[in-house]
This record gives structure tokens, sequence and C-alpha cells, in this order.
């Protein structure tokens, strides 16, 4: 126990906090409203995550990134990198419909077994990126690509120097331009989300497949492009996190998804399931409450931190800080 | 003529062949080991150590199933019960004492059991999928525990653990010289089955080089388990279980106490959990936080729910697979995580209920049918 640290480091830690958080919200965005609409703890989610953080990874390879890229070609690498790993992310999850979860809903399997689905593709898809070598060399491609494929079972990292400045001041912490792009960008993509579920007509129809599938159905509404809708959506903004991610922490591996996953998954759990306003908060109270807690009990510890709060949280709240709002409130 | 399952067939006979039934079953999975049958037999690792794996796997399903497919809960922490177990009799035994291997099993089963009261006690209020990722947190707080305590071995574990006590004619200190008698495997390199006495199984003799005996130790702790398994279904508890997965309400309203039921099944799968713990720490005699990753939790659920949740030998076939399958194809090596993976997702495509679902289940579904073919002749597909 050392409070000494938290004392001293207290905006730091938030600030940090808060910007790991952000990366937890946007993926917990990809549970929540595939829960929200199917009742599904969407497993494979994590691993839409991880191919974003590939796409990212190996678009700014592709674009020639050096250490020494100026300033401005790795903001615009960036750019363009966020972009691509969203399609990629979007893709994968649109994918993971198809294959994992629509020919489940239409037999009406039990829930599950659509989590067994949801395991067996994530299983697939982060060995696939794992065995990445062995597989372009079935083509013959692995001498090609292997700036990209070679040792696919250990971590790589971006190839660029991530340019920082530091901003301004929050007491004795100066916030530099990572920090603030990470969190601003989160909260937007969040707030892009909020308004068009609440506000446009597709995100209606999200609303009321959410409430009660049937009704829906005999209202016109197309349930299974409403599906589609809301895993592309969790997909996308799993793309943005993975690039978020990689300016943060800069380095990914093919099991990478898993833990963030589980920990985007908490975050989710603990907002209130369902609810993308929860997703948010969740995510923010989980990133600051790790870093509070690793700076109390020490970094081993951070990761039981996160579970008991959790678990402390739902004894009092039993759904959630903000409830469940995107599905109906069960009893 | 409705076709009969494996399940019903058996259940159809009378009371005396089915227990010659079981009887020779259990009889054939103890010579297994012995008789080495072609296909079978693991080409490129050691059968018996397999087969323990196998049945340290059908254990831990038996008693997940008790808790994901009797009383419905959703856990995904279940390595954790497994890690208390394991670790109770490392430390027991080895770091901080010198208590023999059999009289630790009680109190590895005892804590087992404890930690499950303990994290039911507050969790099972909470429904459904909370619980999975509440479940999940806890599995991961017990590794991580472990891991970061140095009283627990942390990152490097504990070894040397003991196993069960060798029963010989002569022993020299530790080591079996010469066991009660010994029995020889079969040899069928040359097509036909042969007598091999180079290779020889000393009874009870839990040695390091040999893991029949371990086999044959946790076989036992198997077949007891599915007996009581049996009792407990049958009887109160386990109708208050079914009642209170199909519709809990409508269960509490009937009178069950729900609460108390969950945690009943929780604690039962804890135990059947720390069980296995304990096995396997006695088997391979190095306990370390690697053991008990979360993805071993997924698998156990896996094993469940792909043998038909709800069903013993649904859980005993479903542990089979997954313990197995991954060792007979060793020579795939690096693909059988994806290969096992599609594996599941085929699975759950073309056998949603599972290898082998409970009967009941199987009569609800064609009740279902039945009921829909009486009442909504159209279907509404055209509205989605």
């Amino acid at each position: 126990m050392d409070f000494n640290l938290l004392t001293h480091h207290f905006f730091e830690l938030t600030i940090t906090g808060l910007a790991l958080g952000s990366v937890y919200a946007l993926v917990a965005l990809g549970y929540t409203m595939v829960y929200g609409v199917l009742r599904l703890i969407n497993f494979a989610h994590s691993e839409v995550f991880l191919y974003g953080t590939f796409a990212t990874l190996w678009v700014t390879y592709f674009m020639g990134a050096t250490p020494n890229s100026s300033t401005g070609a790795v903001i615009g690498m960036l750019a363009v990198a966020l972009v691509l790993s969203m399609a990629v992310s979007g893709g994968v999850a649109l994918l993971l419909e198809k294959f994992a979860y629509r020919p489940l809903i239409k037999r009406n399997a039990p829930q599950l077994i659509a989590l067994i689905s949801a395991i067996g593709a994530s299983f697939f898809l982060s060995e696939a990126m794992g065995l990445r070598d062995r597989i372009t060399g079935f083509i013959g491609l692995d001498d090609n690509l292997s700036r990209y494929v070679a040792s696919a079972r250990d971590t790589r990292s971006i190839a660029f120097d991530m340019p920082r400045r530091n901003l301004f001041a929050i007491g004795d912490y100066q916030v530099n331009t990572t920090d603030l792009l990470v969190i601003l960008s989160a909260l937007l993509m969040m707030l892009a989300v909020d308004q068009f579920i609440r506000r446009s007509r597709l995100g209606r129809g999200v609303r009321a497949v959410a409430q009660d599938p049937e009704s829906a159905a005999l209202m016109g509404v197309n349930s299974v492009r409403v599906v589609q809708l809301t895993f592309f959506l969790g997909g996308i903004m799993a793309g943005a996190a993975a690039t978020l991610y990689m300016i943060r922490i800069g380095a990914t591996k093919f099991d990478a998804g898993f833990i963030l996953g589980v920990k985007a998954f908490t975050a989710a759990v603990m907002g209130g399931i369902g609810n993308l306003r929860g997703a948010l908060l969740g995510g923010l109270v989980l990133g600051v409450a790790e870093n509070y807690g690793s700076a109390i009990f020490g970094t081993q510890w951070k990761d039981v931190v996160a579970f008991v709060l959790l678990v402390v949280i739902l004894l009092f709240r039993p759904t959630g800080l903000l409830g469940e709002s995107l599905g109906k409130a069960r009893a | 003529m409705k076709s009969l399952g494996i399940g019903a067939r058996v259940e159809t006979l009378p009371k005396w062949t089915k227990i010659v039934f079981f009887v020779l079953l259990a009889l054939f999975c103890y010579a297994l080991p012995v008789l080495q049958l072609p296909l079978i037999t693991t080409p490129d690792v050691d059968f018996g150590g397999v087969l323990f794996t196998v049945a340290l796997y059908v254990l831990i399903a038996l008693g997940l199933n008790i808790v994901v497919g009797y009383a419905g809960l959703l856990d995904l922490g279940y390595v954790g019960f497994y890690a208390v177990g394991a670790y109770s009799v490392a430390v027991l035994t080895t770091e901080h004492g010198s208590v023999p291997y059999l009289w630790t099993i009680p109190v590895a089963v005892g804590l087992a059991m404890l930690s499950g009261v303990l994290l039911g006690a507050p969790t099972l209020r909470v429904r459904g999928d909370y619980l999975a990722i509440v479940t999940l947190g806890f599995g991961e707080i017990i590794r991580l525990t472990a891991v970061n305590l140095d009283w627990l071995g942390g990152a490097r574990g504990i070894s040397n653990v003991p196993g069960p006590p060798d029963i010989c004619k002569v022993t020299e200190g530790d080591v079996c010289r010469q066991p009660l008698f010994e029995i020889p495997h079969l040899d069928w390199s040359t097509g036909t089955p042969l007598v091999d006495l180079n290779h020889q199984t000393g009874f009870l003799d839990f040695g390091v080089l040999d893991l029949v005996p371990y086999y044959w130790f946790a076989l036992t702790i198997v077949i007891l388990v599915l007996i009581a398994d049996r009792r407990i279904k049958d009887s109160r508890v386990g109708r208050a279980w079914e009642a209170t997965r199909e519709d809990e309400d409508a269960a509490e309203l009937m009178g069950v106490p729900t609460f108390r039921f969950k945690l009943l099944a929780f604690a039962m799968g804890a135990f059947v959990g720390g069980l296995a713990g304990a096995l396997f720490a006695g088997n391979s005699s190095f306990v370390s936080p690697l053991s008990f990753l979360l993805l071993y939790s997924i698998l156990f659920v896996a094993a469940v729910v792909v043998g038909g949740q709800g069903n013993r030998w649904g859980a005993v076939v479903g542990g089979i697979v997954v313990a197995y399958l991954p060792e007979r194809f060793r020579s795939f090596q690096d693909w059988r995580v994806m290969i096992f993976g599609v594996a599941l997702m085929l699975l759950a495509v073309y056998r949603p209920q599972g290898l082998l679902p409970p009967r009941r289940r199987k009569r609800a579904a064609q009740a279902e049918r039945e009921d829909q073919a009486t009442h909504t002749p159209t279907t509404i597909e055209g509205a989605t």
C-alpha cells in the first residue's frame, strides 16, 4: 500500500487512465451494442479489434514509415491507417456475423451455443493471425510479404516514433498530444454513435429490435439488417480503438486482443451492458481505476483491482452504473 | 417408428442388463491403457498421460455441468476452483507443510467449496450474463493472486508436489522396487495382439515414468462422481435446479428457494473442480499459474456445451473430445487451436444442441415443433 505515489502523480494517473479508458470504451461499444440487440456476448469482438491493430501496423509499414518520418508524414499515415483499420475491423465484424451468428439465429439455437460459436471464431481468427506466415507460405507469398508476416507469433511494433509535444499542464502533469488525441477522438466517435442510435432512422430500428425483436419485425424493421448494422458499427469503433491503441501502446501481437477484450467487456458490464453511455462511463472508470489501483497496490495487482471493482459495483448496482437502456429492462 | 439414441436404448434395458452394461463399460475404460488399441492410442505422446488428462477433463466437465447444465449458471471462471484445489494440495504438501497427499485432498476440496460459496453468496443475486463476467473475473483474480504472492510460489510455481502413496511389496525410500503385481500391455505392431512383457504397469505404483496408475485413480474418482451425480440429479435437489434453470420466477413462486439451490450448485461444482485440481497437482507434481489461464475456463465451458449441457454423458463426451482430440492429432501441432476453433463453429451451426443433448430437452424441442405446427400453420418469415 503506497498512497504517496497516488497523491504525487494524481493528475498524470488520471489523464493516462482516461486515455486508456477511452480505448476500452470504444471496444466496449461493440460488446454493448451486440449484447443489447442479440443478448449475446460477442466473444470474438476482441479479434475484431486485433485485426484493426494489424491493419494499422501494416498500413504504416506499407506507406514506408521509418523512425525518421516527419511529423506531417506520420499524421498523414495515421489518418489513412485509421480509415483503413476501421474498414478492416468493420469487415471482419460483418464476416463474423455472417458465418458465426446468422446460421445460429436462423436455427433459433440456444444462447450458450452462440457463445461457443463466438469462442470458436475467436480462436480461429487469433490463430489465423498467429499462423499468417504459414498461411501465406501455402500460396507462396511469404517472401514477398515477409515484412508483414514474418515472426508471426512475436510482438510487432510500429516503425516510427510517435511525435509527442507537451501542450498544457494540469496540476503537475504536462498533457501531451497523444493523450489529448486519443481521448478527444474516442469521445468524438462515441458521441457520433450515440447520436446515430438516438436520432437516425436506422438507429431507431436498432433500438426497436433491442426492445422487442418480434414487434419490430412486425412493424417492418429488417432485423437481419439491424444485426448487421450493429456488428458493423461495433466493428468500425473497434477499428478506431485499434488505431488509437497503436498510437498509445505502439505494439501488437496475435493474442493481444484477448486481454483487452476482457477488459472492454468488463467496462461494458460495469457501465450497464446494452447502454452506450454506460460503455463510455464504464471504460473511463475502469481505465482510471486501474491506474489508481496500480499506483496504490503495485502494477502487478492492476487487473485484480479492475475485477474486484467490477464485483463491488455489480453488488450495489446489479445492472451496472447506468443500467441497461438499449434493450428492454429485464426483471 | 422413431429411432432411438444410444441413451434411450440403454434406458429401456432391464435393470440388471443396465448394470452389466455399465460395469463392462467401466472395465473397458480401466483396460484401455493396457489394451493399447490401434487408432485410439496416441502415436506421439505417452498414452497413459493422455488418458489421465482425458479423465481429468471429464471430471471437470462433470463438475461444470452441474453449474452450467443443471442450474443454468454460466461460469467462465471455473478454472479458479481447479486452481484452489491444486494450490491447496501444493501448499500443504510441499511449500508450507508436509502433509501426506491423500490427507490434503479433503482440505483442497473443502477450500474449493468454501471459495465457491464465498464467490456465489454475493454474486448469484446478479443474473445471467453478469454472472459470466463476474466469475471470469474471479478466475483471473485467483490466478493473478497466485502469480503475485510469493507465499504461493509466485510466477515460478511450486514443484515437487508428491502424488498418492505407492502400495508396494518392496520399497526403497520413495521408489517402488517391486509392485504388488504387474500388468503386461498388449503389442499390436504385428497386426495381431501379443502380450508385451517388456512394458508392464505396476499396480498402484505411482511413479514418474508410468502414468497409468494415475489414470486408474482418476477414473475411479470419475466413476464415483458419476454415481453421485446420478443420485443428485434424480433427487429433489436436481429437480429444483431444473426448475430454477427453466424459469427462476416460476420456481420461486412454487416455493423453491432458488438462491439457496443456486449456491448449492455452485458449491457442488466447486467441490468437483477442487477435486480435479488436487488430482492434477498430484499427477503433474508441479503447480504454476500457467496451468490456470482464463483460456482453460473457456475450454471447460466448451467441453460441457459441446457434449450437450445438462446431460452427464454429454459432459463425459465433451471432456473426451476437448482433451483427447488435440493429443491424438499432435502431428498438426501448430494448427490444432485453429482447427479446434473451426470445429467449435461448425458444431455450433450443425449440432446446436450438443453431441449428446439431455433427453428432456429433445422431448421439449419436439413438443415445441408439434405445438408450432398445430397453432401457427403459416410462418412470418416474410416480415423479417
